[in-house]
């Protein structure tokens, strides 16, 4: 589910850079630029994670706060987090399972994500493994997590 | 006047969406670091701070690792780290405004403030004593 979201991003934004580097040369970049630059910032320090895994209401608390981000300065300029927290809302999860606002807007406590790593999925010592780390290092497990892509087929839980 | 004024601000729009960051080399930033501090640098100041806690959680070397010619991983998030050493990875310090980014943000997370011209210039200088 989330994977074709991100995919969907991905492939819109693909287009649109094709379209308007034949068409229109140095026109307006909107839809292009956020995405890149959502890549070029975010995911210098950990993976893009895909937008539709938290609702718009958390992704604005996160701009807000990039100062103090889950214990890192990841402060950006005020455009940049403009354009990128612009962007956010318009990719935010609309899906049911992700319209509460999870505890402290990590994507890693909202009720879905906790019931799909439930103890009788990953047992508990896995999470305190050294090549695992911290949850929200999902390439960990999920190999494909930096593509978007979470399916269950992919998983490979480290020693 | 308005006219002018609105097509210079599109050429600057332009601009700005095209040409790439300006370009400069590791050394000249640090040569600019040392002018902007008005003293030598030490590369052996700079090894030192790069590896030592200063009352926070983490080290430069905490992400970095202490040897700037190796891969790092972020401690959090276990992402990998290019290395530091601009002879071990070209990219480094090639782009003033993303090395001014990184020191801001990483030298509050590791000092609680920002770094001086004179402490960047001193870790630039202990990074370029790494050769292939």
């Amino acid at each position: 589910m989330f994977y074709f979201t991100f995919k969907q991003a991905a492939r819109m934004c693909l287009l649109a850079t094709s379209c308007l580097g034949a068409a229109h040369g140095a026109s307006s970049s909107a839809g292009v630029a956020p995405f890149a630059k959502y890549l070029q910032e975010c995911a210098a320090c950990h993976i893009a994670y895909p937008p539709g895994m938290l609702p718009a209401a958390s992704w604005q608390r996160l701009m807000g706060t990039l100062g103090k981000h889950y214990g890192a300065d990841a402060s950006l300029d005020e455009a940049t987090t403009h354009e990128i927290g612009a962007w956010l809302k318009t990719q935010a999860g609309t899906y049911k399972r992700v319209s509460g606002e999870p505890p402290q807007d990590r994507i890693t406590k909202s009720a879905w994500f906790l019931q799909k790593h439930r103890a009788g999925e990953v047992p508990p010592e896995v999470w305190k493994r050294a090549s695992v780390g911290s949850a929200a290092h999902c390439g960990a497990c999920h190999g494909n997590a930096a593509q978007g892509n979470f399916s269950e087929r992919d998983i490979k839980i480290p020693k | 006047m308005k006219l002018s004024a609105l097509i210079g601000a599109g050429v600057m729009h332009f601009a700005a969406l095209c040409s790439p960051a300006h370009a400069i080399s590791a050394t000249e930033q640090f040569a600019a670091y040392t002018a902007q501090a008005g003293t030598p640098a030490q590369a052996a100041r700079g090894q030192a701070l790069f590896i030592s806690k200063h009352g926070k959680e983490w080290s430069c070397s905490s992400c970095h690792t202490a040897t700037p010619t190796v891969e790092g991983k972020h401690a959090t998030t276990g992402k990998a780290i290019a290395p530091m050493a601009p002879a071990f990875n070209p990219e480094r310090f090639v782009d003033a405004a993303k090395a001014e980014k990184w020191f801001r943000r990483n030298c509050n997370d590791v000092m609680g403030r920002e770094c001086t011209a004179g402490e960047k210039a001193d870790v630039l200088a202990w990074l370029l004593t790494f050769k292939r």
